[in-house]
């Protein structure tokens, strides 16, 4: 951390100086670990149609950190991201097996995930507001240990990434296409939402429920706007995303509002942009 | 267009390479999608599929393509070799032999942001598409494009691809490496007739040149006597099997096109 301290002091920011404003530094941090995830996992979640999943995966994750607060974990998040990959896990197995259009399944998950949530967490009369600062997120309340999860996370993503995005491009394209040249559709499709899963789960605090989809869905549309191949797609995505990010959290400093919502904004001028000089 | 017609449809395969489905059955939850389905496909020929929509074409190539669990046997014969059974993949000597498959053109948005190399490589190489392809994938995918004469295509996006050329990239990747069967589902289907003609032309160089079954699904009866050298009409069962004037002119392909007798040429 002091290496990144360090760095920082060299920035003619006025939170940039030494031996002050740490919280603001562990946030900017966890941005540049953060959007570049976003920015790569949001390229498979749009080509394979599966924003409205990630949402609901999103909305349920409370719901775990519900169930971890009722058993007593002392980090619910845990709890949360055990949650969060048995549904990823239990909704792949029923959208394979079910006869019913993917977005019928989620929906099915979604809504039945979302009020157990709120049943457990007003279960006694208890009050639900404590779930509030998730719904918002706090990106300056990050601590480095949270950071080094995270970076941990980006790794296995871009490990990930490199070992089967092939397969999993095929299987998004062509499911029949792919298991003929011996690619194993399911297990794509399953790790690469557990992986939405996790990532999902664990930026929620941080992001913010309500915005942490526009993550995984605005800089791989923009991106898609421009690219005419795979390895622009990813460029322009995860560059959207970060600069988003830093723009995002700076507008959040300045003008004192959340910054998941200042990112999501510049995500969307972000479209606009590419939008503007959208390949014809 | 030239008229290459193969005397192979004798029973005894003995010497040249054969795939041979005996008493294929499937059926799915209760239903039942194939019966009793038997006959063979033999290298060098050029096999067509026709029946109507739900008769099962795509369930029996799905079979052979191992994705399927069924009744009866399929097995495979190359040339000289001892036989293979396709089902559990046990190898009685002998290597199991390579499907190449053409599928059902997939659907893609003009704005997918998949090249025909993207493409091409995520299904032949390991190397990870979202990296920058280097020129050494790229020099092998346009050869094996030069095979179906579409090197000019691999910059293009796959979603601005005609039906045509659409076919003709999945042809050269069904094609690499190159299978002892060939199966292609509907592939003339948004295809324009220039388009189909080169696709037959291609299919008939392929045939010759690697001496592949080809085995296709069409709806187009009208160009059937020009390439199949037999023609499989299925509902279910096989219905009718042989030459393609022989099987257009049966009573069993009227029937069941709901055509009436004396009125050639259906389309």
């Amino acid at each position: 951390m002091n290496v990144w301290y360090g760095l920082l002091g060299l920035l003619p920011f006025e939170w940039a100086q030494p031996g002050q404003m740490y919280f603001m530094k562990h946030a900017l941090l966890a941005v540049l670990v953060v959007t570049p995830l976003f920015g790569l996992l949001s390229t498979m979640v749009v080509h394979s149609r599966m924003s409205f999943f990630s949402d609901a995966l999103g909305h349920s994750a409370f719901t775990g950190m519900a169930i971890g607060a009722i058993c007593g974990f002392r980090e619910p998040t845990w709890a949360a991201v055990i949650f969060a990959l048995l549904f990823a896990l239990l909704f792949n197995v029923v959208r394979r097996r079910a006869a019913l259009a993917s977005d019928t399944v989620i929906g099915v998950f979604s809504s039945t995930a979302v009020a157990l949530g709120i049943f457990l967490s007003t279960l006694g009369g208890r009050s639900f507001t404590k779930f509030n600062s998730l719904l918002i997120g706090d990106i300056l309340s990050v601590e480095p240990a949270k950071i080094a999860l995270l970076a941990l996370i980006l790794l296995l993503v871009v490990l990930l990434w490199t070992a089967s995005f092939n397969q999993l491009m095929l299987s998004a394209v062509h499911p029949a296409l792919a298991d003929s040249r011996g690619v194993r559709v399911f297990w794509q499709e399953t790790v690469f939402s557990m992986a939405i899963a996790v990532v999902v789960t664990l930026s929620m605090t941080w992001v913010g429920l309500l915005v942490i989809n526009s993550l995984l869905v605005l800089p791989a549309a923009s991106a898609r706007n421009v690219a005419r191949n795979m390895a622009q797609y990813h460029l322009i995505s995860v560059l959207g995303a970060v600069l988003s990010g830093i723009a995002g959290l700076m507008t959040s400093y300045y003008a004192g509002a959340s910054a998941g919502a200042a990112i999501t904004l510049y995500l969307a001028v972000w479209f606009a942009l590419t939008f503007t000089f959208r390949k014809k | 267009m030239r008229k290459i017609k193969h005397g192979k449809l004798s029973s005894n395969c003995a010497d040249s390479c054969c795939l041979k489905l005996d008493g294929l059955s499937v059926r799915l939850e209760g239903d039942s999608i194939l019966e009793d389905v038997s006959f063979h496909l033999h290298c060098g020929e050029i096999v067509a599929l026709i029946g109507p929509n739900g008769a099962g074409k795509s369930t029996l190539f799905r079979s052979i393509l191992g994705q399927m669990s069924y009744k009866g046997t399929i097995t495979f014969s190359p040339a000289g070799g001892p036989a293979i059974r396709l089902a559990d993949g046990t190898v009685t000597g002998g290597t199991r032999p390579l499907v190449g498959y053409v599928p059902q053109a997939p659907s893609f948005d003009r704005g997918d942001p998949v090249s025909v190399l993207d493409f091409f490589t995520a299904a032949t190489a390991k190397w990870p598409v979202w990296l920058p392809v280097p020129s050494k994938y790229r020099t092998r995918a346009a050869a094996c494009l030069a095979r179906v004469h579409g090197e000019d295509l691999l910059d293009r996006p796959m979603g601005v691809l005609s039906g045509g050329q659409l076919q003709r990239v999945l042809l050269a990747l069904a094609l690499e490496p190159v299978p002892h069967i060939l199966i292609l589902d509907e592939p003339l289907s948004g295809v324009d007739i220039e388009g189909e003609h080169q696709l037959l032309e291609m299919l008939d160089e392929l045939r010759t040149q690697y001496d592949l079954s080809i085995f296709l699904s069409t709806h187009d009866f009208a160009t059937l006597g020009q390439f199949a050298d037999q023609v499989i009409l299925l509902n279910r069962r096989v219905l009718k099997a042989g030459p393609p004037d022989d099987v257009l002119s049966s009573p069993e392909f009227y029937e069941t096109f709901h055509l009436r007798m004396g009125k050639g040429g259906a389309g």
